[in-house]
């Protein structure tokens, strides 16, 4: 590299050697006395001083710590509940579902869980199913989809792409949804239900509808288009995934939330980064600005339990949760900011200490000349 | 490139036959036999092609080039390894594209540089020249054995036997300065047997056979003969040839025959590439590069294991999410563990910087440029600023250790000015010329009224004598010794009169050249005008009146001769500057060179006017005879003459012994001991002595000497030893006249940058070939030695190893308890060795012990030695000391040192180009090495070693490592592969290249006001092998804070992978540009335009790529994630948060020097030092604030 860029040099000699004979006016060499060549491009230099350092310290400190405040109220404002619904313990109502562990149940094996509510969920409710110990983001794993055949794509309905394997076909048909990620959809069935005091139950209305993002829903994924709007008749021909119950045009009975464009499908193969994760299950939403969206009182939840998750000592939860402008519940980023801001703050009062009872001496002496 | 083709016709010529010599034939005899038959087709063309590559060439050439780093092959060992599906981390053909993109930087670099040399060569090939028979052709038609007609100013398109030209003499003036540098005119002579010829040379009567060396670079060297159709034979010589690439000067039209074309041309074979060194700190730089690989592969071991480990746990139960692999097998935890390894070796790659071994290459094509540009470095007097030979060792200027000088040119002006002289033995001390302001120059002396008294009351009585016809032997000796130093000074060197930009006429009158007989060269072995004839001629050019003040040189009005127009002064072209001087010396004395032609010299003198010397020999100075000699026929007494000019120590021993017996003989050994008294005080004052001497010989002396003299002169092989013999035979029994002293100025500036150079901790030694005294004065001069120093002088008289032995075990025994003790005693003891000494200690069993006592002195002066000697020492020192040393020196004898030395620089004044050929920096003055040093080379230096602990600190920001905890090790990364493969290359890469070229940690003022700052880089302070490891801690604690800040404040949500790993590449970017920040000393608006450009790219890339296609980049499919991002407030607070307390621990050290420990960072020092230069107590503040140093980021100078 090095070598080439001076072989200019070297034929730079040579032809400087044959340049016009007599040498015609040769022009002088002087360097151009530009601020740039010569490095004297005006330039700001940072002084670490006492007097410019410990303000920064302050600053960042008292600006960090109302900022943690702020943020750790709005975490602790909203509401959560979480119910672990694995039924890995004998007293737990899942118990029995928990044991009988296969995909291809033909019955459904029902568990109802009882959960009361000490304060009322007053905004808008998101419910979540929460797994642990679930590697979505496994290499493998993050790679099995076709998301040209999720995008509706015939050539890839009727030939998915390598990367399925081995959730790429079945009995010599293509699996559609293909891949190890459609395949492993989380297929638990929740419903909620109000117990009012008076001893009646009523079923909360869950919204199916708009839990996935707007571009996943309307542009990524799409129905494949045949001649017949059928769905049936379009996935004619494939097999459903090894692990699934219902063939895929079968997920819902309404025609914009079946097929690929499935929310639940579509939230599930956005696959989660760590292996302790919710995804959005349903949205209750506020009915009456009057009342609370959830009420305090007694509920049932209710799960047709499909999903195992014992082979990988995984567990289950239903969440509840309102959310708020920076998402759900975490006081970690408020408590982050706050020992942050209060580290600072700390270290420009030890600092100013130190400077003062040490560095005055002689560095100040040096400041002043 | 020179040497493929020279290898290409090598190859050719063995498919002929195995000679050792070239015969070439004209061309025009076989004019018609084109092809075939034409004896000369074997030869190389005289088409040049340096370039590299052909259009088909390119790509598998330029590949296999840049196979050959390493690093090139290891990466795309890692692209290949993700074309195996089982192994693969990224989309296979994009894990190529970085390596892709380094090889295609380097390649169009290549490539452009290859099509300029391409278009340089077009432009020479096609340069016209005059081919006898062909009418005008390009120079790359020419070919070997064609006959070339050359005009004036025409450049010689190839190697040329010179066998006519215009100018009466026979002579050619070329101009060598593309060869040599140097500027002055050289004569080449026409082949012997064709200055005969009567009428203009003819081709087509041409019909020798030449038969010379094969091709070959010696510059110096041509031998060969010329066998003529009569079978005699005539020796050819380098002055007969004409080089490719010199200028015809002076010299109206010249013919020649082409004897070495193109490649096979003195002037191609010499072209050789510039040198390829590695530096200090890449040394350095590779070594943490080898632990870098360490890091990876432990990393992936333990990702492996873990990987293994992770599987296990699940035994037979295969969770939902672990996916078979395509062929559907189960692999077991081992053999996914195996794949696994390698997986992480790709993801991991990044931890081995790619684009590292491009940004130094870039950072230093950069800080060559603006060295380059530095308007202080520039020498308005000679036009020529500081050129950087080497491109890839600018940061070794910021770490020297040693410095080796040669004296003369280099801490001298080599500018020689006649000061004194002694002729008889009695001096004349030429006051005038003492006090004379610095601008004198050679040529103006005020010579010495006394002497000048003499020459004329000689030259006077002269006039007398001759008028009278009496013997000149009734000369008083006196007078006589006067007149004959003149003469010897103007006659006795090989100086070429010129007159500038004009073809030379014949500057002798017709009479003179008709009335010599025959051209000594011819046959006839002892022309003999009679002496009655000279003096006739003597007459009658008195006649012409020669004018007293102003010289003109060469009307003469007698024959009525065409002399040059008016012209202005003459101007004396001399190999060596102290040659100048004396003619110049002389022509004060009235005793002036008018004119010189190879076998004849013209001299001026005052009353007697013009007299030519027929000069018989030249015999050239040489290194090892260290004098020179003409044989002349002495115009005024008809005798064969000898004037021998050289180094006092071998002219006195040459002396012929005084007559015994009468006063003659007492007058004789009076001269001789006041004359070594003189030269004594001349070499105590610091002056060059030479010493002129004559001798005079018989005829029947010369005769026998002449006939060895022309058998040596005739030999091929051994020639040089054999003229050198003949020289030693001749140069005996002399006749003392005089001697001279010249003074060899110093250079401006040169104490002063010797003085900072020292505070800046620099060792300074000189190496002169000079004589002892000579080098201790001026060691003086520019203080090298302080006269309240001890000297501690070494000379061997007695050539005895033990003597020297002892003089070592002595000067150790008092004065040296332990070099750390006692530094002051030490440190005031100079160190003054010479030649004969020096071979004692270079030998094996003292070197070490010469090297301990040399080590603590505080200067160090070797004195009369070799060329061989000076390399030597450096190699001893640079080897057994491990430092780093640097050498300087102009002239061909310093070329030995500075190849050997880690850092050559040569001077480039007036000895010539050989120095500069050689050395990788070329100063015009030796004053602008401080500031080179000091100031560029602590940049550089420190420039880059920051740039290269930055690269390691960033590409060691391995948050995928720590994701693999959370992804069972399975090599999964959260940051999208596009992300991840250009962020080192693209979205990082800006900053640091500008912060690597144009940061300053300390200003030139404030490096040039306090010179211990160099230390810094003497000790290797910014590139510490702790400083790797401190950056390395420091990044790991870094990717922590980036990779858990993000982790909490998404733990146990609705995250998705890419939508998590976005933020996090951003907070990483804006962590690393931070870090720089923190790094970065001055900020210029090129700093603030990088960053921003960065962010900007990162950004405005991330939305097109997020907005861009819905279903493609599998497996992250960031369709609209950024863009929903930045609608994210948690986006925001996470990227502010995590640069500042990322970077809290490096803050907060930085700042522990300068609040705590009380060490001023150098930024600070810049503001401080200026005000503290001006305030008295410098030394004791700085002394002060160098304090103790911090263990973590200070890095000041240690003391």
């Amino acid at each position: 590299m090095a070598s080439g860029y001076s072989a200019k040099e070297e034929d730079g000699h040579h032809s400087g050697a044959l340049g016009p004979a007599g040498g015609a006016a040769v022009r002088s060499r002087k360097p151009d006395n530009t601020a740039f060549k010569q490095q004297r491009l005006p330039a700001w230099q940072p002084i670490l001083t006492a007097g410019t350092v410990l303000p920064a310290f302050f600053i960042i400190g008292l600006l960090f710590i109302p900022i943690g405040i702020g943020l750790y109220v709005t975490s602790n404002n909203i509401r959560e509940l979480q119910i672990d619904y694995t039924g890995t313990e004998s007293s737990s109502p899942c118990f029995a579902c928990s044991q009988n562990y296969s995909w291809n149940m033909t019955t459904p094996c029902v568990c109802s869980v009882s959960f009361s509510l000490d304060q009322p969920f007053e905004s808008n409710v998101f419910m979540y199913y929460g797994l642990s110990n679930f590697y979505q983001n496994h290499r493998r794993y993050v790679k099995s989809r076709d998301d040209s055949q999720l995008n509706g794509n015939l050539n890839s309905l009727k030939e998915p792409s390598k990367e399925c394997e081995p959730y790429r076909t079945n009995d010599g048909k293509p699996i559609a949804p293909c891949g190890a990620i459609a395949n492993s959809l989380f297929n638990d069935t929740l419903a909620l239900y109000y117990n009012d005091p008076n001893g009646t139950e009523t079923q909360i209305q869950l919204v199916k509808r708009g839990i996935a993002w707007w571009t996943d829903k309307h542009v990524k994924f799409r129905n494949p288009v045949g001649d017949d709007s059928n769905l049936t008749a379009i996935f004619q021909g494939t097999a459903k995934p090894v692990n699934w119950q219902k063939p895929v045009y079968e997920l819902d009975s309404d025609p914009e939330n079946n097929g690929f464009i499935n929310e639940d499908l579509i939230v599930w193969m956005r696959t989660a980064a760590l292996p302790t994760f919710r995804k959005l299950y349903r949205i209750i939403e506020k009915n009456s600005s009057t009342s609370p969206t959830l009420p305090r009182g007694n509920y049932t939840l209710k799960i047709t339990y499909n999903y195992p998750v014992r082979s990988f000592e995984g567990r289950k939860r239903m969440i509840l949760s309102t959310i708020s402008w920076m998402g759900g519940k975490n006081p970690f980023l408020g408590i982050a900011y706050i020992t942050v801001g209060s580290i600072c703050f700390f270290l420009g009062v030890v600092l100013l200490i130190i400077h003062h009872k040490y560095g005055s001496r002689s560095s100040s002496a040096d400041l002043t000349h | 490139m020179a040497r493929e083709g020279a290898r290409g016709s090598r190859a050719r010529k063995k498919g002929k036959k195995e000679s050792k010599t070239r015969v070439v034939h004209s061309n025009v005899l076989h004019e018609r036999a084109k092809g075939e038959e034409n004896p000369n087709r074997h030869y190389a063309d005289n088409k040049i092609k340096t370039t590299k590559y052909t259009l088909l060439s390119f790509l598998p050439k330029n590949l296999f080039e840049q196979f050959h780093r390493f690093a090139n092959v290891y990466f795309v060992f890692i692209a290949l390894l993700n074309f195996v599906p089982a192994l693969s981390a990224f989309q296979p053909e994009l894990s190529l594209a970085p390596v892709l993109f380094i090889l295609s930087v380097t390649a169009i670099k290549d490539l452009w540089e290859d099509y300029r040399r391409h278009r340089s060569d077009k432009e020479i090939n096609h340069m016209d020249c005059l081919v006898y028979s062909r009418y005008e052709k390009y120079w790359k038609e020419v070919r070997v054995g064609d006959f070339i007609r050359l005009r004036c100013n025409e450049i010689l398109p190839a190697d040329v036997l010179l066998l006519s030209s215009s100018d009466p003499d026979h002579l050619c003036h070329i101009e060598t300065a593309t060869l040599d540098g140097e500027t002055n005119l050289k004569q080449r002579q026409v082949v012997r047997s064709f200055i005969d010829l009567d009428c203009e040379f003819d081709p087509l009567k041409y019909s020798s056979i030449i038969e010379c060396e094969k091709p070959n670079n010696d510059l110096n060297r041509f031998r060969g003969y010329i066998i003529h159709r009569s079978g005699r034979r005539d020796g050819l010589y380098k002055e007969n040839l004409l080089l490719r690439g010199c200028t015809i000067r002076n010299t109206e039209e010249a013919v020649g025959i082409v004897i070495y074309a193109g490649h096979e041309t003195k002037a191609m074979l010499n072209n050789n590439g510039p040198r390829y060194k590695r530096s200090k700190l890449e040394r350095q730089m590779n070594v943490d590069v080898f632990w870098c690989v360490v890091i990876l592969l432990v990393m992936c071991l333990f990702s492996a294991i873990g990987h293994g480990l992770w599987l296990f746990q699940y035994g037979d139960k295969r969770p939902i999410f672990d996916v078979l692999s395509p062929e559907g097998t189960d692999l077991s935890p081992a053999l996914s563990a195996i794949y696994l390894f390698l997986t992480m070796v790709i993801v991991f790659q990044v931890l081995i910087p790619i684009s590292l071994f491009v940004s130094i290459e870039i950072v230093k094509i950069c800080q060559v440029y603006i060295i380059h540009q530095d308007v202080d470095l520039y020498d308005e007097e000679t036009d020529s600023h500081l050129q950087c030979r080497a491109l890839n060792i600018t940061e070794d200027l910021g770490q020297m250790q040693y410095i080796f000088s040669d004296k003369t040119g280099t801490l001298t002006e080599n500018k020689m000015v006649f000061r004194r002289c002694t002729v008889a033995g009695v001096e004349y001390s030429h006051d005038a010329n003492g006090e004379g302001p610095r601008t004198t120059c050679e040529k103006d002396i005020t010579p010495d009224p006394q002497l000048l008294d003499k020459v004329n009351e000689c030259s006077s009585q002269l006039e007398y004598m001759r008028y009278h016809r009496q013997p000149l032997s009734q000369l008083p000796s006196e007078l006589s010794d006067v007149l004959d130093f003149f003469i010897a000074l103007t006659i006795c060197n090989t100086v070429v009169v010129s007159s500038p930009n004009q073809p030379r006429q014949k500057v002798s009158s017709s009479s003179l050249a008709t009335s010599r007989s025959v051209p000594r060269a011819s046959s006839s072995l002892l022309p003999s005008p009679s002496a009655d004839g000279t003096l006739v001629r003597l007459q009658e050019e008195h006649t012409a009146d020669a004018p007293e003040g102003i010289l003109r040189p060469s009307v003469l009005d007698t024959g009525g001769a065409t002399g040059p127009p008016e012209e202005g002064e003459l101007r004396y072209e001399a190999e060596s500057p102290d040659e100048a001087a004396l003619v110049y010396a002389a022509r004060a004395y009235k005793c002036a060179l008018a004119g010189r032609l190879p076998d004849q010299v013209t001299v001026e003198l005052p009353h007697l006017g013009k007299l030519a010397f027929e000069l018989l020999h030249t015999l050239g100075f040489d290194s090892t005879r260290k004098r020179m000699s003409v044989v002349v026929r002495h115009p005024l007494t008809d005798q064969i003459t000898v004037y021998t000019k050289g180094a006092d120590s071998v002219i006195m021993d040459l002396i012929g012994p005084p007559a015994a017996d009468d006063t003659k003989g007492k007058r004789q050994r009076k001269i001789l001991y006041k004359t070594q008294n003189y030269l004594n005080q001349y070499a105590a004052d610091g002056l060059r002595t030479l010493c002129i001497a004559k001798k005079v010989l018989s005829k029947e002396d010369y005769e026998i000497w002449l006939k060895s003299h022309l058998a040596a002169e005739t030999a091929i092989h051994g020639r040089e030893e054999l003229l050198f013999e003949s020289a030693l035979r001749l140069e005996t029994n002399l006749h003392l006249l005089g001697a001279t002293g010249i003074e060899d100025r110093l250079q401006d500036g040169v104490p002063e940058t010797i003085a900072s150079l020292r505070k800046a901790g620099l060792q300074i030694w000189v190496l002169t070939g000079d004589k002892q005294e000579t080098a201790i004065n001026i060691a003086y001069a520019c203080k090298l030695l302080h006269y309240i120093q001890s000297k501690f002088l070494c000379n061997t008289p007695e050539p005895s190893n033990r003597a020297f032995e002892d003089d070592f075990t002595a000067f150790h025994a008092p004065g040296l308890p332990s070099p750390a003790s006692t530094p002051f005693l030490i440190h005031q003891l100079g160190l003054v060795i010479d030649g004969k000494t020096l071979a004692y200690a270079l030998e094996k069993s003292l070197e070490d012990r010469f090297l301990a006592v040399a080590r603590s002195c505080r200067s160090v002066l070797c004195c009369r030695s070799t060329p061989l000697q000076k390399s030597m020492v450096v190699k001893l020192v640079r080897n057994k000391l491990k430092v780093m040393t640097l050498a300087i020196g102009d002239g061909a004898n310093d070329v030995s040192m500075i190849q050997v030395a880690d850092v050559g620089v040569g001077i480039s004044g007036q000895e010539g180009m050989q120095a500069v050929m050689a050395s990788d920096f070329a100063l015009p003055r030796f004053q602008y090495l401080q500031k080179l040093l000091l100031v560029h080379g602590h940049w550089c230096y420190s420039r880059l070693a920051n740039m290269i602990l930055y690269f390691f600190y960033k590409n060691a920001v391995t948050l995928i490592f720590w994701y693999q905890f959370y992804c069972g090790f399975s090599g999964s990364v959260m940051i999208d592969q596009w992300f991840l493969i250009f962020f080192n290359l693209m979205f990082s890469a800006f900053p640091q290249l500008i912060t690597g070229t144009l940061d300053k940690d300390v200003s030139a003022e404030t490096l040039q006001d306090l010179p211990q700052l160099y230390m810094n880089g003497q000790n290797s302070e910014e590139y510490k092998p702790y400083m790797f490891w401190m950056n390395m801690i420091d990044a790991f604690f870094q990717s922590l804070v980036c990779f858990f800040i993000p982790y909490f404040a998404y733990a146990d949500s609705d995250v998705d992978l890419f939508t998590w790993g976005t933020p996090i590449t951003s907070l990483a970017l804006f962590t690393i540009l931070l870090h720089l920040g923190i790094e970065t000393k001055t900020w210029t608006w090129l700093n603030w335009a990088s960053i921003a450009f960065s962010i900007g790219l990162f950004f405005s890339v991330a939305l097109c790529y997020h907005s861009s296609c819905p279903t493609c980049f599998s497996p992250s499919n960031p369709y609209w994630t950024m863009q929903r991002l930045l609608g994210d407030p948690l986006f925001y607070l996470i990227c502010v948060i995590t640069p500042v307390s990322a970077l809290l621990p490096r803050q907060v050290a930085v700042l522990q020097c300068v609040l705590v420990l009380n060490t001023p960072s150098q930024r600070s020092l810049h503001i401080y030092s200026r005000d503290l230069i001006h305030a008295k107590g410098i030394n004791t503040s700085i002394g002060r604030a160098r304090g103790p140093s911090s263990p973590a980021r200070c890095k000041w100078v240690g003391s």
